[in-house]
């Protein structure tokens, strides 16, 4: 029994660490955000050098065959770090297209998408920011006609794995004529969302029926991971803050108010952390036990990062709460993570439907 | 990752599995007394390997090899079944490993077995009027007169005190060095001429604390555990496990499944019932903690097994405070299920503790979450000890040294 990382897995962590230290330090990160694209594509040139772009695909397709777990970890950094790169909609197609596609469609694209020649994303949403492919109206068939809200990394995609009526997938080429976007001012400045329009678009629907809960669980994990990095961020930035600055003539950290104020936030969100791990694993592992632990890590997660999240623009005073401060990059990141695919109302029900409460 | 236990472990479990299947015992032996049935219980699961696993058999364990994951197994099937399972009375989850680290060998024989079976009762003095969190300031004191310590001063919060057979304690035997430096950690028989119990009652009615009184109480001079003078450091290796204890995850699963059929009742004063989002809400945010606690629990199981305890330092260090934050939100949920139940008053001495599933159970945990904030380490002194010692943020202003 072994509920922890492995030597590769941490090793994983430490070469995306440096990779996003080296690469994309705070004034390049302030850059980016500033500019609002949502994306930086030599870093995710680089990412995809270190293997990010096809970790949990198949070897048999270009990629390496690792897990779920191993893109939530990625995620941890990602978020850490927040990376403006399109991993999160990349990541996720490709497991629909691994799980649900045909030998054929899975033959075609995985290599490109490890290899980052192709870059992919997931277009889900329609009215609502939850998963509910029961009101997805969007109609299945050779050619699709409709909406999709909230498609993240959309600006950078070639490839779209579109969401239809009751939770079937199907395949879009970007270079369509039948595709056409609104960019939408996203909040979370590290990653865009975009508003996409089909008319009479040419799609392929993949075969496979069960794989839209899976990749529906995998994200869930995979944003609550984020969200941990993110929150971690925020919360050792603000130990940095409050260790040096000082008032009344001693460091803030000294006053037990501030000690105790992150002291709390730390225990709220650390032991949480076993919430993702457990998630990711299941959905590889022990299927049965994912809907719930997957429904479970989002809510909880992102519930204890927008508190840690918060807990940091106060501590920092006036000028966390200011555009100039970054502590704002990382509590965007966080409420991107916290909404998207629904917040922790949406997902608490869920898990309560699934106990039989 | 990798969840399962593997076939040697299993098979384990089916092992233990095989013996519990006889309890609760049947037929004639039904009809012993509870202790004797302890008690038989104990012997039997010694010579199978099943009790007090990791304790040498000369000391009344069973004498196996150090490894957690089966003390593990044994703790997960001990929790689902009628049987016993070790005793977790102060004796049997402090004492007795504190004398196994730092006793010596004469105290090892005469003490661990006792306390092991609950043969004799033990209870903790730590604790004075002046003395809670800021141990170090403790003033009972203890001067060696030939072969005997002589004991005089006043504990405090010594649970079980009244039924106890002997005391754990710490006492002020160097009156000249520092403040850390001249405690000594003794062992006192109850029954010693001089020493005065009397409850304190608690706003619950029960009364699970004392206050002990030593008016030249003697204990022999052998009764020191570790060097005179170095009960600072034996009392460190007995909080310890006091805190795992606090923060053992499995008693608040089981609360939490109380108070998930509490909300199934949704009956007049049982709150709204299941049907109410606002209450499946409340569930589901207290389950996510339970996960949380679990999870890290297993988190600090599997680093333990590895010898990577560097790894967890950090969760283990915030286990006491989630934890106590946890048993308030559940207790809280429950006293608030409960309905116009919780308007009663508890001052009934015969129930307390009250019996698990009625509404006063809730009232009496509503409060006695608070108990567990002040108990084994108060939450401020956790927080200090998260902020300072695992996330690296200076000491507090004015802080004492040493």
């Amino acid at each position: 029994m072994d509920f922890g990382l492995s030597e590769e897995q941490r090793l994983l962590q430490d070469t995306l660490r440096n990779f996003a230290g080296q690469e994309c330090p705070l004034p390049r990160l302030r850059e980016l955000f500033e500019a609002g694209q949502g994306h930086d594509p030599e870093l995710w040139k680089g990412l995809v050098e270190i293997g990010v772009g096809g970790l949990a695909l198949p070897e048999a397709h270009g990629g390496s065959g690792l897990e779920v777990l191993d893109l939530a970890l990625v995620a941890e950094v990602l978020g850490e770090a927040a990376l403006p790169v399109p991993f999160l909609g990349h990541a996720l197609a490709g497991l629909a297209i691994a799980w649900g596609g045909s030998e054929a469609q899975q033959a075609e694209w995985l290599p490109k998408l490890a290899t980052g020649d192709v870059t992919a994303t997931v277009a889900l949403l329609e009215g609502s920011s939850a998963w509910q492919p029961e009101e997805w109206a969007l109609a299945p068939g050779a050619s699709l006609r409709g909406e999709k809200r909230y498609v993240p990394d959309a600006a950078r995609a070639d490839l779209l794995v579109v969401g239809t009526q009751g939770g079937g997938f199907a395949l879009v080429e970007t270079g369509d004529p039948g595709v056409s976007w609104t960019a939408e001012e996203g909040l979370d400045r590290t990653r865009g969302i975009a508003h996409l329009h089909l008319d009479g678009a040419k799609a392929e629907a993949l075969p496979g029926a069960g794989a839209a809960a899976r990749v529906r669980d995998a994200a869930l994990a995979i944003l609550a991971a984020d969200a941990f990095g993110a929150a971690w961020r925020l919360l050792r930035m603000t130990i940095e803050y409050a260790g040096t600055r000082e008032q009344f003539g001693t460091p803030l950290a000294q006053f037990q108010g501030v000690k105790h104020q992150i002291a709390n936030a730390a225990t709220s969100l650390e032991p949480a952390r076993g919430l993702w791990w457990y998630a990711a694993h299941a959905v590889d592992q022990l299927p049965d036990r994912a809907p719930h632990a997957s429904a479970h890590a989002k809510a909880h997660l992102t519930d204890r990062a927008i508190g840690a999240a918060r807990d940091a623009v106060e501590l920092h005073g006036g000028i966390g709460y200011t555009w100039e401060s970054d502590v704002q990059i990382w509590f965007k990141r966080v409420l991107f993570d916290r909404t998207f695919l629904g917040g922790p109302e949406v997902h608490r029900e869920r898990a309560a439907q699934i106990s039989g409460w | 990752m990798d969840l399962r236990y593997g076939e040697k472990y299993e098979a384990f479990r089916a092992e233990v599995r095989a013996f519990l299947e006889g309890w609760p015992l049947q037929g004639d032996e039904a009809k012993l007394p509870e202790q004797e049935q302890q008690a038989l219980f104990r012997r039997r699961g010694i010579e199978r390997g099943f009790v007090y696993r990791h304790v040498p058999v000369e000391y009344g364990g069973s004498g196996g090899e150090p490894d957690v994951i089966l003390d593990q197994i044994l703790q997960e099937e001990y929790a689902g079944s009628g049987a016993p399972g070790n005793l977790l009375t102060q004796g049997a989850a402090m004492l007795a490993p504190t004398l196994l680290e730092m006793g010596t060998e004469a105290q090892k024989q005469r003490f661990v077995p006792k306390a092991l079976t609950g043969e004799e009762i033990w209870c903790q003095g730590y604790s004075e009027p002046g003395a809670g969190s800021d141990l170090a300031s403790l003033s009972s004191r203890a001067e060696l007169v030939g072969d005997e310590w002589v004991i005089h001063g006043h504990k405090i919060w010594t649970s079980g005190a009244e039924k106890s057979d002997w005391m754990f304690g710490l006492f002020r035997t160097e009156p000249d060095a520092a403040k850390h430096a001249g405690i000594s950690y003794l062992l006192i028989d109850m029954k010693s001429p001089g020493i005065d119990v009397r409850p304190l009652r608690e706003m619950t009615g029960g009364a699970l604390f004392n206050e002990v009184f030593f008016d030249g109480v003697r204990t022999p001079a052998e009764n020191v555990v570790g060097q005179r003078g170095q009960g600072w450091q034996v009392s460190r290796a007995t909080l310890k496990h006091e805190r795992n204890m606090i923060g053992n995850p499995n008693q608040t699963r089981h609360m939490f499944e109380e108070l998930v059929a509490l909300a199934r009742k949704g009956d007049g004063n049982a709150g709204p019932g299941l049907s109410d989002p606002h209450v499946r809400q409340r569930l589901a945010e207290l389950e996510g903690y339970l996960l949380s606690q679990e999870y890290t629990a297993k988190r600090i199981l599997s680093a333990t097994a590895r010898g990577e305890l560097e790894d967890v330092m950090l969760p283990m260090m915030m286990m006491k405070l989630h934890g106590t934050n946890l048993r308030r939100g559940l207790s809280d949920a429950g006293f608030d299920w409960i309905g116009a139940d919780g308007l009663r008053e508890l001052l009934d001495e015969e129930q307390v503790p009250y019996a698990a599933g009625t509404p006063g159970a809730w009232t009496a945990r509503m409060m006695s979450a608070i108990a567990i904030a002040i108990a084994g380490g108060a939450s401020n002194i956790q927080r200090n000890i998260i902020g300072e010692r695992g996330l690296g943020l200076p000491r507090d202003l004015r802080a004492p040294k040493g």
